[in-house]
């Protein structure tokens, strides 16, 4: 249930974010989703991929630097208050989210949010519990490429 | 007797080392001797010298003692450029077997010369250099110091042909070749500069090559100053010992000093390089012990002697006995030159001390480069630091908080501000020689 998000380290200047997009590109791998986290001086890269074992030998071959963390997405329906339903449950298990970002299914009208928990594995548990929809790696392939 | 003194793999004491363990009062012969024969060579052939020699009314008869070497004048590495290329030979181009020349980031080069019989010294030198390491025959050394106009790759190269040992010739560069061959041809012990070193250490864990794991046992490091966190660094991460080498080609090349299996301190080869150490201010002579320029007096150099020459490296000697059984002096390890220092808003700052720093917020040391800027007439430090797998997070804040412990360590130990800057790994310069620290753009 857990996807495996890759971190990259990059300088916060211009021109940096294309240079691992085009790497993993050239190597025919789709991005599902990313984000981007920056300070003044450096950002870090978030990217979740199909292929994320042969993407994170493709940036280190590179010379980037890159984390593996587990993630988990969780799909809800993509109208006022989809997000906010999500979190109360979460906030209500006492769960601690660590960084989470979002982004919109047009086709099925679905939004997917991913988190970056501390305790992912308990995280999976409540949210299942409490009937909430734990997307996996296939599935959200599927969602995203239609 | 400890082993390290039985260099020969056929069970003897390598005659080269001889010299190592000559009774004080025989050296002392030897130094008179060879230091009276240099000045007459230097007053006789080489202009410069002979018109600062009867500037001060002194000639070759003026050495009567060791220590009236304090009143022979100085030579600096500017004379070196002002007599570019040829000025201060002291024998004919037709008993000049060799050239060597610096690199010359700035201006000209300087250019060094051996007769035959110098390269013969300087064989020696080495193979008592590699001796003190703890090589012999039957050793296989992979020498990574540059092959060329650089005296690193031919100096380790002749010394461990003379000691009997097998050398692999591979020069600086092409790391995923060196950690080939090291795993290969099950090579014992390897020659190169530090900073180059940790970055094979780097590169073999990236190919998944354990060095630990390997026969490799002796690294032999010079050329740049290192630090004793570098050194437990390299052991820990290499499995092997690492010893420090110290030469310049002004004198000779490597050769003029090394540690041995004590590794507390560098033995001098001061049969043929006479050291002095003084205060860099006045040039006053300094007795062992304390600290200051380490001052060299080439003995038996014949194509280019160099009198009193300013090292501009900052050290002291030892004449206590060492365990290893050398009666010659030592010293002590040069963390710092006087010229890689920097003056930042009226503070001295030396490399090694960042590098302290770093050391001892990350655990080993990472590849760094120190800024210089000037910002509306205000001096400006920025260490670039590049991230580490070991340091970096998918999480900003974790990563902040990395950032303002390396420039509290370095303000800490500087007692100035700092600008601290995470970069990209692999983004400083790699250098297959030694590494450069210091940018300075003010």
């Amino acid at each position: 249930m857990k996807l495996q998000q890759l971190s990259l380290f990059l300088e916060n200047r211009p021109g940096r974010l294309g240079a691992p997009l085009e790497a993993i590109a050239k190597e025919g791998i789709n991005i599902l989703t990313l984000s981007l986290a920056d300070t003044a001086q450096f950002g870090i890269l978030r990217l979740i991929v199909r292929e994320w074992d042969k993407a994170k030998q493709v940036l280190e071959d590179a010379g980037w630097v890159v984390n593996l963390t587990e993630v988990v997405a969780v799909d809800v329906l993509d109208r006022p208050g989809g997000l906010a339903d999500a979190l109360a449950v979460l906030e209500g298990a006492g769960l601690n989210i660590e960084y989470m970002y979002a982004f919109s299914v047009r086709r099925d009208d679905k939004a997917i949010l991913i988190f970056r928990f501390e305790d992912p594995d308990r995280a999976i548990q409540v949210l299942v519990e409490k009937g909430l929809h734990v997307v996996d790696g296939d599935e959200l392939l599927s969602v995203v490429s239609g | 007797m400890l082993t390290e003194l039985w260099n020969d793999a056929e069970g003897g004491f390598h005659p080269a080392s001889a010299p190592d363990f000559l009774p004080k009062t025989a050296l002392v012969q030897v130094q008179l001797r060879r230091l009276r024969a240099v000045v007459s060579l230097a007053y006789d052939n080489v202009a410069l010298f002979r018109a600062r020699m009867e500037e001060r009314g002194l000639t070759p008869d003026s050495i009567q003692r060791l220590d009236d070497i304090q009143q022979l004048p100085f030579t600096v590495k500017a004379d070196l450029r002002d007599t570019y290329p040829f000025g201060l030979f002291a024998t004919p181009m037709s008993d000049v077997v060799r050239l060597h020349a610096s690199s010359g980031t700035t201006g000209k080069p300087i250019v060094v010369a051996y007769t035959r019989e110098d390269v013969g010294v300087w064989s020696e030198v080495m193979a008592r250099t590699l001796a003190c390491c703890g090589l012999h025959r039957g050793d296989i050394l992979q020498n990574a110091f540059g092959y060329g106009l650089f005296t690193g790759g031919l100096g380790a190269h002749y010394g461990a042909e003379a000691l009997g040992a097998t050398v692999v010739p591979i020069s600086g560069g092409n790391s995923d070749r060196q950690i080939m061959l090291i795993r290969d041809f099950g090579v014992s012990a390897l020659c190169c500069t530090p900073s180059y070193f940790t970055y094979l250490i780097e590169r073999a864990a990236e190919l998944g090559v354990d060095l630990r794991a390997l026969p490799l046992r002796a690294g032999i490091f010079g050329a740049e100053p290192w630090t004793d966190g570098m050194r437990d660094h390299i052991e820990a991460a290499a499995g092997i010992k690492a010893y420090d080498i110290y030469g310049l080609s002004e004198i000779i090349g490597p050769g003029v000093a090394s540690e041995c299996s004590a590794q507390e301190g560098l033995h001098i080869f001061e049969d043929h390089f006479y050291p002095e150490i003084i205060d860099p201010e006045t040039g006053e002579a300094l007795p062992d012990g304390e600290e200051g320029e380490l001052v060299l007096t080439t003995l038996s150099k014949k194509a280019m002697p160099m009198i009193r020459y300013r090292t501009r490296d900052i050290t002291s000697l030892i004449s206590e006995p060492c365990e290893c059984g050398r009666t010659i002096r030592r010293m002590r390890r040069i963390g710092r030159r006087s010229d890689d220092m920097f003056i930042i808003r009226g503070v001295n700052v030396f490399p090694s001390q960042v590098e302290a720093a770093l050391l001892a917020v990350e655990g080993t040391l990472p590849h760094y480069q120190i800024i210089l800027t000037r910002d509306q007439g205000l001096d400006q430090m920025t260490v670039e630091v590049e991230v580490t797998p070991e340091v970096f997070s998918d999480k900003i804040r974790a990563l902040e908080d990395v950032r303002a412990r390396l420039a509290k360590a370095i303000e800490h130990i500087l007692g100035i501000r700092v600008g601290l800057r995470l970069v990209e790994p692999r983004s400083i310069a790699r250098s297959e020689g030694k590494a450069k620290r210091v940018i300075d753009r003010r």
